[in-house]
């Protein structure tokens, strides 16, 4: 059971002797293995930017929906004290999604988290594996004959190739990820335009794709309850009549006390 | 023995302790085969907390080339289909 295998053994191993292979003089190998190890470096660099940036622009999103969850209730709690409950109901619908955008989120951003602590875990060992190649090869290059540092380039060139090889895939499934988390963030954008969060004051073109995206949400359940506890906490009893006229998605302002058919947009 | 997990830094092993681990290999080679998740991720973690467990460490300055390559630790199911074949990481 001696020796390697595996896929991922023999795929390191053929990187390692390609780059291996591109030098035949010794001090060449050593100066060209250093130079690749350099670039690898500052491509980890880049990578782990590239993630901090992602999940920065995570971050924003989620701030910004944090920010419509407390309104959309605020404009609820309004419309429900004011007896206009159709016009709680949507704020509530809208929340409701506003909520399950802000847990997908939060889950990406712990997400990219860890794949960012695991590049600058990677991208350390690299570095001080670099750091320790670069003082054996003065030392190969003024101690030994020429076929003797070959041989002693091979081993100490091809143990930082493995490091590479190793950053290489951890580079690759993290930006996997963040490619994953970035077309997330834009399909989020494009709800923000169409005005999915938006508060009820705010309604304008797009209302007609809110409905059906509001409607495909089946969240009618949680909004009935939410309703009922809304109800209790401003001390009303069993709903109302419902009001005829305020459509969901009308605009109008949240605190419009509900008079039914007299409703203006 | 050195073994390398990837994204994790590499471990000197005893040829007890990777004795260990190959059964836990072919464990995870066999439920690949019967398509079993659960008794996949089960043998991997175990191997994985083994080589952490009992290696040795090796300092991140050491350019050694390891024996054997260990996927990440959060390899996928459909991932570790490539890699938990035939004989599986250590050959028999």
């Amino acid at each position: 059971m001696a020796g390697m295998s595996g896929r991922m053994s023999t795929v390191i191993k053929a990187k390692v002797s390609k780059l291996l292979d591109r030098a035949e003089d010794p001090g060449e190998t050593l100066d060209y293995s250093y130079q690749k190890q350099l670039e690898a470096l500052q491509n980890v660099k880049k990578g782990i930017a590239d993630v901090v940036t992602a999940k920065k622009r995570l971050g924003m999103q989620a701030s910004k929906l944090e920010q419509s969850v407390v309104k959309l209730d605020t404009q609820a709690r309004q419309a429900l004290a004011a007896g206009n409950e159709e016009l709680a109901r949507t704020a509530l619908e809208r929340k409701q999604f506003a909520q399950t955008e802000l847990q997908s989120l939060d889950t990406q951003v712990a997400e990219l988290q860890s794949q960012q602590d695991k590049l600058v875990d990677s991208e350390k060992r690299l570095r001080t594996k670099i750091e320790s190649f670069r003082t054996k090869k003065e030392v190969i290059k003024a101690q030994y004959s020429a076929a003797e540092a070959q041989v002693r380039i091979s081993e100490a060139a091809t143990g930082v190739g493995e490091e590479m090889a190793d950053v290489g895939l951890a580079m690759q499934r993290a930006v996997d990820k963040t490619d994953d988390m970035k077309a997330r963030a834009s399909a989020v954008e494009e709800l923000e335009a169409a005005g999915t969060f938006e508060d009820l004051t705010q309604l304008g073109s797009g209302q007609d794709d809110i409905d059906r995206q509001l409607a495909q949400l089946g969240a009618g359940g949680e909004v009935d309850d939410e309703l009922a506890k809304m109800r209790a906490e401003l001390g009303m009893g069993a709903p109302a009549a419902e009001p005829e006229g305020l459509e969901a998605g009308e605009p109008a302002p949240p605190a419009t006390p509900g008079t039914p058919g007299e409703e203006k947009a | 023995m050195i073994v390398r997990i990837m994204g994790e830094g590499q471990y000197k092993l005893s040829e007890d302790c990777l004795e260990r681990v190959n059964v836990l290999d072919n464990a995870g080679v066999a439920a690949v085969e019967a398509n079993d998740e659960p008794a996949f991720h089960a043998a991997f973690e175990e191997l994985l907390e083994i080589i952490r467990k009992e290696g040795e460490h090796l300092g991140d300055e050491e350019l050694e080339t390891s024996d054997v390559i260990v996927p990440p630790a959060d390899t996928s199911f459909a991932e570790a289909a490539a890699e938990f074949s035939g004989e599986g990481l250590i050959p028999d």
